[in-house]
């Protein structure tokens, strides 16, 4: 039955929740579940609450070290755990007047590390010269996190290891595993060998080799609802896999585990896991984790401008709790002195090792 | 109480054992946990004995728990019915060489 299903969402996931006008793509309907029953039960304890224990709330910023950009939802795949409802039909695209804006936060704010992110960042027709702009601003770490499938996609995307190169980009690529199988049922067919291929034309510019500065790092998400293991073990087996499979060179692996918000919570829902991934979260709740968790370093700007203590929040639609909420306003000072809005997704980031855009935290 | 004997939201009470004999149920996780730390056997490998194992003694539980844990370390489905296979040899193989017993019993018993 879980197998039928499983296909249904598949056939679904041609389109967004967005397109397809299903319910979970309004955001308050996927904070009604996140606080719903197994929760306002007392089945399981609100995050608000666990973090109290140990003394941990309200979660408050440290010092900004990470600013995320998400320059559009637009995406050449659409992928079953997508946190951020990405794909071809999505024409939330960041404007060059948005992006112009956030150059001057770029250039002023201490962050040492610049994320750019999406949907697919390179699709934004303004990406190149945004790159390019950013690229002058001299920031230590310049991120951004690319799908791989995207190089292949049209002529026009083939240069872009050779682009990336030329500006010093350290490319973040999603890869959930080393085998076809796992790799396709979450992110469509034909995304593993587009991949594996892509990785290859990534290598021969000099990413990911070994002792090259050009970084190339793999993210890794579970395809399916279970958590990461050991980031460790797992970079060990990817990268035994992949030189001995592939001939393929990266230097570090992500792990991230699956939020249960947007098309991820969907599945969870559709495939009657929500309820035991909930509990498989809280079970690894670990107050050292939240230490660290990267609400407390970075700041995720939208497509449109708008501010959110991460990538997550941003797609529940809970910006930040400061009078400063848009980033023509951004004020490092003002936006310091906040509370990180909270919920029950949170449980997401602190689970085991924790989990953050660089992966584990604690 | 449940109609049926397995409800799959058991697994999650099992740490409640130990409220009915702290001691004891305290002494069985804590010789539970250790025994499936790294050691001379990788943790991988203790979560694939403990699969082929699971269905041997035919726990429930024990599968659930040990094909999401193979899930997690990045076993491979190949990988889970291969130990499944190895578990299934050895409870049948048990099963065939006491029909050298029953062999041993029929020529005694015969003239």
């Amino acid at each position: 039955m879980a197998q039928s299903i499983l296909t249904d969402i598949k056939k679904a996931a041609k389109k967004s929740l967005k397109a397809r006008e299903d319910a979970l793509a309004s955001t308050q309907t996927q904070m009604e579940i996140l606080n719903g029953e197994l929760f306002a039960d007392g089945e399981l304890p609100y995050f608000k609450d666990k973090i109290a224990e140990t003394g941990q709330f309200p979660l408050r910023p440290k010092t900004l070290e990470v600013l995320q950009i998400n320059v559009g939802y637009m995406c050449n795949q659409v992928c079953g755990h997508c946190h951020v409802d990405a794909g071809p039909d999505r024409k939330e695209i960041m404007t060059r007047e948005t992006m112009e804006e956030c150059l001057e936060v770029i250039r002023n704010t201490g962050a040492h590390t610049l994320d750019l992110t999406g949907g697919a960042p390179e699709m934004n027709p303004d990406f190149r010269w945004f790159v390019e702009e950013a690229s002058k601003a001299g920031i230590q770490d310049f991120i951004v996190r690319s799908n791989l499938t995207i190089i292949l996609a049209n002529k026009k995307y083939h240069d872009l290891p050779e682009f990336f190169k030329n500006h010093n980009v350290h490319v973040v690529s999603s890869m959930p595993h080393y085998t076809r199988g796992k790799t396709d049922k979450q992110r469509g067919d034909g995304v593993f060998d587009k991949s594996i291929k892509a990785l290859q034309m990534l290598n021969e510019v000099g990413y990911g080799m070994p002792d090259s500065d050009l970084c190339l790092d793999l993210v890794y998400n579970p395809s399916g609802a279970f958590l990461p293991a050991d980031q460790a073990a797992m970079e060990h087996d990817f990268k035994k896999a992949l030189k001995e499979d592939f001939d393929i060179d990266f230097h570090n692996l992500f792990a991230i585990t699956n939020l249960p918000i947007s098309r991820f919570l969907d599945y969870l829902i559709a495939s009657d896991n929500y309820e035991d991934y909930m509990y498989s979260l809280v079970e690894a709740y670990n107050p050292a984790a939240v230490e660290n968790v990267m609400c407390t370093n970075t700041i995720s700007v939208s497509w449109d401008g708008w501010l959110y203590d991460c990538d997550f929040n941003q797609m529940l639609d809970l910006k930040v709790a400061s009078k400063v909420k848009h980033i023509k306003d951004f004020n490092n000072d003002v936006l310091n002195n906040r509370d990180i809005v909270i919920s029950q997704h949170c449980y997401g980031c602190t689970a085991g090792a924790g989990s953050s855009c660089q992966g584990t935290v604690a | 109480m449940a109609k049926s004997y397995y409800d799959p939201a058991d697994l999650r009470k099992f740490g409640k054992i130990t409220e009915w004999s702290e001691e004891l149920g305290n002494k069985f996780f804590d010789y539970y946990g250790k025994v499936f730390e790294e050691g001379a056997l990788s943790a991988r490998e203790k979560s694939l004995i403990a699969l082929a194992v699971s269905h041997v003694v035919k726990c429930p539980y024990c599968i659930d728990a040990y094909t999401k844990d193979g899930l997690q370390r990045g076993i491979t489905k190949e990988e889970m019915m291969e130990a499944v296979h190895a578990g299934a040899a050895i409870e049948s193989g048990a099963t065939l060489v006491h029909g050298v017993q029953m062999m041993n019993k029929y020529d005694k018993l015969s003239m």
